[in-house]
């Protein structure tokens, strides 16, 4: 077959308005399904973990990154690698702790919530949490614990989003033979 | 020109085999070759049943090699024939003369699990075995009939084409190895009904990694 047939595998560039949307959708069924903003909260983690541990596969398979050596490195392919390519923004990473185990991820727009006002009766929704999901689920799949969480959030009258990023430990266990 | 691919094989993070593909089998190229021959009364090549098989034991000629099995009598498969019967069919002379078909005995799907949990330890020994610390684990295994290429992602997953071996030349097979986990990502690890871990039976992966090859054996690049 022609070279043209394998572009179907080439990711595909798509309007960010749909992706809003149907990320909007989802949100709303979730809220609809379960009483209170926690357990939506809980499951939007929880999505977004099984997505991550899914996309990392895709991220490697198609940027050719290697092992990272340390968290600044990871920092560094994330904020500028991997948002750029599944989000199309770059977020700037910041308050580094002294340990370097601690990073933030500072989004000036997030385009999951373009369109997005949290009513009043959402207080505890953290609307976003999908994002934090992935990035724990992929970074697990290659052997790095981290705790992730949004400690700002435009949604919420913050000036900008904010994900904290927490490294816990490698997890040697999972490491695979040739790679230590 | 390519290099002819025979085999590719999936091995998930825990050393379970989730995906084989037999290349020969979709394509018929030499390398399944089955021989059939007319036979008279005495069979003038020993036979011997083996795993279940019935295997020449002595006396290769005419393309049939010791090692290949029985795989159809008069155009009957044996598949599923007991080989008491098959022996006593064979030992009658009123039957002859016999048309009997051999062929290279094809790999059974356990069988190929088992090979697929013996190359992982087989892996790890490579690394623990390097002089150097930072070993990369085997790349590739050379025999004069194959030369195997295997390929381990950050997270474990290990890609293995079993190919023809080429002395010169680009191979091409590097880009087949990136090309396949580009399409384990798509069409395996996107589709919703497919559990991590678990054995691959997606149509489109098959279909999409069988265009790669071919491309590969015809222009020896993607």
């Amino acid at each position: 077959m022609s070279r043209q047939s394998n572009r179907t595998t080439d990711s595909k560039k798509m309007n960010a308005e749909l992706f809003t949307l149907t990320y909007g959708a989802l949100v709303t069924q979730l809220c609809k399904d379960y009483e209170n903003d926690e357990e939506v909260n809980k499951q939007l983690d929880k999505m977004g973990y099984n997505i991550g541990v899914r996309l990392i596969e895709d991220f490697l398979a198609r940027s050719s990154v290697g092992r990272c050596q340390d968290f600044r490195e990871t920092a560094d392919v994330i904020a500028k690698v991997a948002f750029k390519m599944y989000l199309g923004i770059a977020p700037s990473v910041t308050n580094w702790s002294p340990a370097g185990d601690e990073f933030s991820l500072i989004l000036e727009s997030n385009p999951l919530v373009d369109f997005v006002e949290l009513p009043d009766n959402h207080t505890s929704l953290v609307y976003s949490n999908l994002l934090c999901g992935v990035l724990r689920g992929a970074l697990e799949m290659v052997q790095m614990a981290v705790d992730v969480k949004f400690s700002q959030d435009t949604l919420r009258g913050d000036n900008v989003t904010e994900i904290r990023m927490k490294f816990i430990k490698r997890m040697e266990e999972n490491l695979p033979a040739g790679d230590e | 020109m390519g290099t002819r691919i025979y085999n590719v094989f999936i091995v998930s993070k825990s050393g379970g085999l989730i995906y084989d593909y037999d290349h020969s089998s979709s394509s018929g190229t030499i390398h399944s070759l089955e021989v059939e021959k007319t036979f008279g009364y005495p069979l003038d090549i020993r036979l011997a049943t083996e795993n279940r098989k019935i295997v020449v034991e002595f006396g290769a000629r005419d393309g049939i090699a010791t090692g290949h099995v029985l795989a159809s009598m008069n155009g009957v498969p044996v598949e599923g024939m007991s080989e008491e019967k098959i022996q006593e069919f064979i030992g009658k002379e009123a039957n002859y003369p016999l048309s009997l078909k051999f062929g290279r005995p094809r790999l059974s799907t356990n069988e190929k699990i088992v090979l697929a949990s013996m190359f992982y330890p087989f892996y790890a020994l490579a690394v623990q075995l390097s002089p150097e610390i930072g070993s990369s684990g085997i790349k590739e295994l050379e025999t004069d009939t194959f030369k195997l290429y295997c390929c381990q992602t950050l997270t474990g997953v290990k890609f293995i084409v079993v190919a023809e071996p080429k002395t010169s030349g680009s191979t091409g097979i590097e880009s087949l190895l990136d090309k396949i986990y580009e399409l384990y990502a798509d069409y395996a690890l996107k589709n919703p009904f497919y559990s991590l871990e678990m054995p691959i039976r997606a149509d489109l992966f098959d279909t999409h990694l069988g265009v790669a090859i071919d491309q590969i054996e015809r222009t020896g690049f993607i």
